[in-house]
């Protein structure tokens, strides 16, 4: 499975400085390993040590958050668009 | 009843209309609560007034006592709110406002009476917070309400937002509404999920302000402590994300059925499209949604006159949730 995650500002500095990249794997947890496998500087910001989200980071697959989908469990199918979003205040357009 | 001794008497009981005609499918009811008929223009009369009451009540305000000053970070409809019931009780209110929000905004505090305290537009609404939180240190005669951890503020939609719901929708099988400091979804959800347990509610997740979040890492992220404190994480069956385009079109669209809504009606909408989809054909659903103010505050970003991409673009930089 190959899905395109896509990178907030805030951690684009610690990944190379994409807005997008294209990762393998069949749950967001794979997924977010791959990741931190390629830009190790941003694991801390990812996950908590015991594998968890970050409890500021927001992942969605296509429109939904997954934490309500199983967590890093939820399953990821061929080209889907993964949003990491931090979490915030609130928000604009 | 139409004779009313205060303008404080017109917040709540608001309608509900059927938007079913913008439903993607026709098993699918959507209802829309019109929260723009409340008399400062907002849902967030309800947390105002709610916010006051509770002060008053606690004695951290004192009604009548002269040179009592608020301070509130907002991004708009809550200091909005605010100054119309606090220059009804006699109170000073300061609003910390991120400086890039509509200027309409701008100009209903001005003509309540609030004073104005700028934040940096590229923090957004956490740099409003941040600015009032050590504000308020600074100045500890202040009263800081803080709507974002005051439990005053889900309170006044359990106690209001939600019995209404249930009385005039009876048959509601999903909530759906937007996640600013999340008093609405953690009061009315918690209201729903007392007496109707098998609703489902779904918030909207506002579409991020990369360009002015404000964070220097992950760990400056935030999380409304009333979310916590209610559980949020427990209390949701679903948070979706929605898009600028989507929700910029989905406020164009509220116009088929005559409502002239503010940006966040039109991302909760398209949030309300995405929950009618998970609906199977063979099933009935009744979805209601908020639509937490009108459009008048939205009229200098072009979103129903000018080219949409221009508009996406323009609405990018401008906080509105």
């Amino acid at each position: 499975m190959t899905a395109l995650v896509r990178i907030p500002t805030v951690l684009r500095p610690a990944m190379g400085g994409d807005t997008s990249v294209t990762v393998e794997g069949s749950t967001v947890g794979e997924i977010l390993d791959h990741l931190t496998a390629e830009h190790p500087a941003v694991k801390g910001q990812l996950l908590n040590s015991d594998g968890t989200l970050h409890r500021f980071l927001n992942v969605y697959v296509n429109d939904d958050d997954v934490r309500y989908l199983g967590g890093v469990d939820a399953p990821v199918t061929n080209g889907d668009e993964i949003t990491l979003l931090p979490a915030v205040a609130g928000g604009t357009l | 009843m139409t004779r009313f001794a205060s303008v404080l008497d017109l917040i709540g009981q608001t309608p509900i209309i059927d938007v079913s005609a913008l439903s993607p499918k026709p098993n699918v009811t959507i209802l829309a609560k019109l929260e723009g008929r409340n008399p400062a223009g907002s849902v967030k009369d309800r947390v105002a007034l709610s916010l006051i009451d509770a002060a008053e009540r606690d004695g951290v305000l004192i009604p009548g006592k002269p040179d009592q000053v608020l301070i509130e970070p907002s991004s708009g409809n809550t200091g909005i709110a605010l100054a119309m019931v606090c220059r009804l009780r006699g109170y000073h209110l300061k609003v910390v406002l991120p400086s890039n929000v509509s200027p309409e905004r701008r100009q209903l505090l001005f003509a309540w009476g609030a004073e104005i305290i700028d934040s940096p537009g590229a923090e957004g609404s956490n740099g409003a917070v941040r600015l009032a939180q050590s504000l308020s240190a600074d100045n500890p005669e202040w009263t800081f309400l803080y709507q974002y951890a005051n439990p005053a503020n889900p309170e006044a939609h359990y106690r209001h937002t939600g019995p209404e719901i249930l009385t005039d929708v009876p048959e509601i099988t999903h909530f759906v509404a937007g996640l600013g400091t999340s008093g609405t979804l953690m009061g009315v959800g918690r209201y729903l999920r007392e007496h109707r347990p098998d609703v489902q509610i779904w918030a909207v997740e506002p579409p991020s302000g990369e360009m002015v979040d404000g964070l220097r890492n992950l760990d400056d992220g935030y999380i409304p402590p009333i979310f916590l404190d209610n559980h949020g994480a427990q209390l949701l069956d679903r948070r979706v994300v929605v898009r600028p385009r989507e929700s910029i079109e989905w406020t164009r669209r509220f116009t088929e059925v005559g409502l002239f809504v503010g940006l966040s009606s039109g991302a909760i909408m398209a949030g309300a499209v995405k929950c009618a989809n998970t609906i199977a054909d063979e099933d009935s659903a009744t979805i209601v949604t908020i639509v937490p103010d009108d459009g008048w505050k939205y009229l200098s970003t072009g979103a129903w006159s000018d080219n949409i991409d221009d508009v996406v673009e323009r609405a990018k930089s401008i906080i509105y949730f």
